[in-house]
Protein backbone atom coordinates (compact mmCIF):
# COMPACT_ATOMS: atom_id res chain seq x y z
CA UNK A 1 0.00 0.00 0.00
CA UNK A 2 1.48 3.43 -0.89
CA UNK A 3 0.05 6.49 0.79
CA UNK A 4 1.00 9.83 0.43
CA UNK A 5 4.19 10.52 2.13
CA UNK A 6 6.07 7.43 0.50
CA UNK A 7 8.38 8.41 -2.04
CA UNK A 8 8.88 6.15 -5.57
CA UNK A 9 11.76 6.08 -7.63
CA UNK A 10 11.55 7.36 -11.11
CA UNK A 11 15.05 5.91 -13.08
CA UNK A 12 16.38 9.07 -15.71
CA UNK A 13 18.43 8.09 -18.59
CA UNK A 14 20.35 10.84 -20.00
CA UNK A 15 21.69 10.24 -23.98
CA UNK A 16 23.29 11.94 -27.08
CA UNK A 17 24.83 15.48 -26.20
CA UNK A 18 22.06 16.18 -22.86
CA UNK A 19 24.19 12.98 -21.10
CA UNK A 20 27.55 15.10 -21.94
CA UNK A 21 26.34 17.93 -21.01
CA UNK A 22 25.02 16.81 -17.41
CA UNK A 23 27.92 14.54 -16.78
CA UNK A 24 25.22 11.89 -15.59
CA UNK A 25 24.07 8.95 -18.16
CA UNK A 26 21.46 7.69 -15.02
CA UNK A 27 20.21 9.53 -11.81
CA UNK A 28 17.43 7.79 -9.35
CA UNK A 29 14.67 10.60 -8.67
CA UNK A 30 12.21 10.44 -6.47
CA UNK A 31 8.78 11.52 -6.93
CA UNK A 32 5.79 11.36 -4.34
CA UNK A 33 3.12 11.26 -6.80
CA UNK A 34 2.56 10.62 -10.12
CA UNK A 35 3.78 13.94 -12.09
CA UNK A 36 3.22 14.66 -16.08
CA UNK A 37 6.86 14.92 -17.73
CA UNK A 38 6.92 18.80 -17.50
CA UNK A 39 6.60 18.56 -13.98
CA UNK A 40 8.92 16.13 -13.51
CA UNK A 41 11.30 18.16 -15.36
CA UNK A 42 10.84 20.89 -13.01
CA UNK A 43 11.20 18.95 -9.69
CA UNK A 44 14.39 17.71 -11.72
CA UNK A 45 15.71 21.57 -12.04
CA UNK A 46 14.90 22.12 -8.31
CA UNK A 47 16.73 19.50 -6.69
CA UNK A 48 19.98 20.36 -9.82
CA UNK A 49 19.70 23.98 -10.69
CA UNK A 50 22.61 23.83 -12.72
CA UNK A 51 20.92 21.19 -15.69
CA UNK A 52 18.49 24.47 -16.36
CA UNK A 53 19.36 25.23 -19.28
CA UNK A 54 20.11 21.80 -20.58
CA UNK A 55 16.71 20.48 -19.86
CA UNK A 56 14.59 23.72 -20.79
CA UNK A 57 15.65 23.02 -24.41
CA UNK A 58 12.19 22.08 -26.61
CA UNK A 59 14.23 20.10 -29.05
CA UNK A 60 14.62 17.09 -26.32
CA UNK A 61 12.41 14.40 -26.79
CA UNK A 62 11.50 12.20 -23.64
CA UNK A 63 10.43 8.52 -23.47
CA UNK A 64 8.29 6.63 -21.18
CA UNK A 65 9.26 3.25 -20.50
CA UNK A 66 11.15 3.18 -23.85
CA UNK A 67 7.75 5.06 -25.23
CA UNK A 68 8.42 8.41 -26.91
CA UNK A 69 6.06 10.37 -24.85
CA UNK A 70 4.68 14.27 -24.90
CA UNK A 71 5.15 16.83 -22.09
CA UNK A 72 1.55 15.86 -20.47
CA UNK A 73 2.32 12.54 -20.43
CA UNK A 74 2.19 10.93 -16.68
CA UNK A 75 5.35 9.45 -14.66
CA UNK A 76 4.68 7.24 -11.79
CA UNK A 77 7.14 5.32 -9.33
CA UNK A 78 9.25 2.39 -11.21
CA UNK A 79 8.91 4.15 -14.99
CA UNK A 80 11.88 4.08 -17.26
CA UNK A 81 12.37 8.31 -18.60
CA UNK A 82 14.62 9.41 -20.79
CA UNK A 83 15.51 12.38 -22.52
CA UNK A 84 17.37 13.07 -25.22
CA UNK A 85 18.26 15.26 -28.30
CA UNK A 86 17.34 14.79 -31.68
CA UNK A 87 18.24 11.37 -33.02
CA UNK A 88 21.24 10.99 -35.47
CA UNK A 89 22.02 7.47 -36.79
CA UNK A 90 22.95 5.97 -40.06
CA UNK B 1 9.46 -13.80 -44.14
CA UNK B 2 12.33 -12.97 -41.61
CA UNK B 3 13.54 -9.91 -40.22
CA UNK B 4 17.36 -9.63 -38.56
CA UNK B 5 18.62 -6.50 -35.96
CA UNK B 6 22.02 -6.17 -34.77
CA UNK B 7 22.92 -3.42 -32.80
CA UNK B 8 27.13 -4.53 -32.33
CA UNK B 9 30.43 -2.31 -31.94
CA UNK B 10 31.77 -5.29 -34.23
CA UNK B 11 32.09 -4.68 -37.86
CA UNK B 12 30.03 -6.39 -40.53
CA UNK B 13 30.91 -8.41 -43.38
CA UNK B 14 28.42 -7.27 -46.06
CA UNK B 15 28.94 -11.07 -48.16
CA UNK B 16 27.71 -12.88 -45.15
CA UNK B 17 24.52 -10.45 -44.79
CA UNK B 18 23.99 -10.57 -48.53
CA UNK B 19 24.30 -14.36 -48.81
CA UNK B 20 21.62 -14.62 -45.65
CA UNK B 21 18.49 -12.30 -47.62
CA UNK B 22 19.83 -14.19 -50.71
CA UNK B 23 20.46 -18.05 -50.16
CA UNK B 24 17.46 -20.38 -50.09
CA UNK B 25 15.19 -17.81 -51.03
CA UNK B 26 13.61 -18.47 -54.30
CA UNK B 27 10.65 -17.08 -54.09
CA UNK B 28 12.60 -13.67 -54.15
CA UNK B 29 14.10 -12.18 -57.21
CA UNK B 30 15.37 -8.83 -55.58
CA UNK B 31 17.93 -7.96 -52.59
CA UNK B 32 18.94 -4.33 -52.39
CA UNK B 33 21.39 -3.53 -49.75
CA UNK B 34 23.04 0.22 -48.35
CA UNK B 35 26.13 0.46 -46.45
CA UNK B 36 26.58 3.80 -44.54
CA UNK B 37 30.64 4.66 -44.59
CA UNK B 38 32.37 7.19 -42.24
CA UNK B 39 33.37 9.87 -44.09
CA UNK B 40 36.10 12.08 -44.26
CA UNK B 41 34.57 16.27 -44.68
CA UNK B 42 32.09 17.35 -42.46
CA UNK B 43 31.71 21.39 -41.70
CA UNK B 44 34.84 22.91 -43.51
CA UNK B 45 37.22 19.78 -41.34
CA UNK B 46 38.31 16.11 -41.75
CA UNK B 47 36.68 13.75 -39.30
CA UNK B 48 38.89 10.90 -37.90
CA UNK B 49 36.28 9.09 -36.45
CA UNK B 50 32.66 9.04 -35.12
CA UNK B 51 31.44 7.90 -32.29
CA UNK B 52 27.87 6.18 -32.29
CA UNK B 53 25.64 5.79 -28.80
CA UNK B 54 22.41 4.48 -28.43
CA UNK B 55 19.49 3.57 -26.24
CA UNK B 56 19.60 -0.03 -25.44
CA UNK B 57 16.51 -2.47 -25.96
CA UNK B 58 14.21 0.81 -27.54
CA UNK B 59 16.24 1.12 -30.34
CA UNK B 60 16.18 -2.63 -31.41
CA UNK B 61 12.28 -2.00 -30.46
CA UNK B 62 12.26 1.27 -32.79
CA UNK B 63 14.29 -0.59 -35.79
CA UNK B 64 11.59 -3.89 -35.18
CA UNK B 65 9.10 -1.78 -35.93
CA UNK B 66 9.99 0.07 -38.76
CA UNK B 67 11.16 -3.41 -40.49
CA UNK B 68 7.42 -4.48 -39.87
CA UNK B 69 6.40 -1.53 -41.45
CA UNK B 70 7.90 -1.81 -44.66
CA UNK B 71 7.51 -5.24 -44.95
CA UNK B 72 4.14 -4.85 -44.83
CA UNK B 73 4.15 -2.16 -46.78
CA UNK B 74 5.94 -3.46 -49.54
CA UNK B 75 5.48 -7.24 -49.19
CA UNK B 76 9.15 -7.86 -48.57
CA UNK B 77 10.70 -11.15 -47.75
CA UNK B 78 13.75 -10.67 -45.76
CA UNK B 79 14.76 -7.97 -43.91
CA UNK B 80 18.36 -7.18 -42.19
CA UNK B 81 19.36 -4.40 -40.46
CA UNK B 82 22.96 -4.26 -38.59
CA UNK B 83 24.02 -0.60 -37.08
CA UNK B 84 27.64 -0.25 -35.46
CA UNK B 85 28.11 1.65 -31.92
CA UNK B 86 31.45 3.12 -30.16
CA UNK B 87 34.41 4.63 -31.85
CA UNK B 88 34.38 4.07 -35.51
CA UNK B 89 37.47 5.43 -37.20
CA UNK B 90 37.04 7.04 -40.98
CA UNK B 91 36.28 4.94 -43.60
CA UNK B 92 34.74 2.20 -41.40
CA UNK B 93 31.13 0.53 -42.21
CA UNK B 94 28.52 2.10 -39.81
CA UNK B 95 25.46 0.80 -41.12
CA UNK B 96 23.90 -2.23 -43.26
CA UNK B 97 19.92 -2.46 -44.37
CA UNK B 98 19.37 -5.26 -47.23
CA UNK B 99 16.04 -6.69 -48.12
CA UNK B 100 14.66 -8.79 -50.16
CA UNK B 101 11.48 -9.03 -52.21
CA UNK B 102 9.71 -10.22 -55.60
CA UNK B 103 10.62 -7.47 -57.82
CA UNK B 104 13.54 -4.93 -57.39
CA UNK B 105 11.36 -1.37 -57.02
CA UNK B 106 9.77 -2.93 -53.63
CA UNK B 107 12.84 -3.80 -52.85
CA UNK B 108 14.28 0.18 -53.43
CA UNK B 109 11.80 1.70 -51.67
CA UNK B 110 11.60 -0.53 -49.01
CA UNK B 111 15.35 -0.23 -48.31
CA UNK B 112 15.17 3.43 -48.77
CA UNK B 113 11.88 3.68 -46.45
CA UNK B 114 13.90 1.82 -43.67
CA UNK B 115 17.55 3.77 -43.92
CA UNK B 116 14.76 7.05 -43.95
CA UNK B 117 12.89 5.81 -40.90
CA UNK B 118 15.90 5.05 -39.14
CA UNK B 119 18.38 8.39 -39.42
CA UNK B 120 14.99 9.95 -38.28
CA UNK B 121 13.47 7.54 -35.27
CA UNK B 122 16.42 5.27 -34.34
CA UNK B 123 17.89 6.41 -30.93
CA UNK B 124 21.32 6.63 -32.57
CA UNK B 125 23.39 9.96 -31.33
CA UNK B 126 26.56 10.54 -33.56
CA UNK B 127 29.54 12.77 -32.51
CA UNK B 128 32.01 13.37 -34.95
CA UNK B 129 36.11 13.48 -33.94
CA UNK B 130 38.40 16.00 -36.02
CA UNK B 131 42.07 15.76 -35.04
CA UNK B 132 41.71 18.66 -32.26
CA UNK B 133 38.34 18.66 -31.28
CA UNK B 134 35.05 16.97 -31.79
CA UNK B 135 31.17 17.70 -31.86
CA UNK B 136 27.77 16.11 -31.48
CA UNK B 137 26.02 15.70 -35.09
CA UNK B 138 22.81 17.86 -35.38
CA UNK B 139 19.83 16.70 -36.92
CA UNK B 140 19.33 17.73 -40.39
CA UNK B 141 15.72 18.45 -42.01
CA UNK B 142 16.34 17.44 -44.78
CA UNK B 143 16.58 13.62 -43.47
CA UNK B 144 13.43 14.49 -41.28
CA UNK B 145 11.70 15.64 -45.10
CA UNK B 146 12.91 12.59 -46.32
CA UNK B 147 11.07 10.59 -43.98
CA UNK B 148 7.87 12.62 -44.29
CA UNK B 149 7.76 11.89 -47.76
CA UNK B 150 6.59 8.57 -47.54
CA UNK B 151 4.07 9.39 -45.14
CA UNK B 152 2.77 11.60 -47.47
CA UNK B 153 2.57 8.85 -50.40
Amino acid sequence: MVTGNDAEQVKLLFFGQLKERLQCASYNLAIKQPLSIKQLKSHLISLQPSWQAALNNDLLIAAVNQQIAQQQAIVKGGDEVAFFPPVTGG
Amino acid sequence: MSIEITISHDDFDIAVLHDALQIGNVQQGAVVTFTGLVREFSHGDNVVALELEHYPQMTEQLLLSIAEQAQNRWQLGRISIYHRIGYLPLGEQIVFVGVSSKHRQSAFDGAQFIMDYLKTQATFWKKEHFSHSSQWVEFKASDVQAQQKWAAD
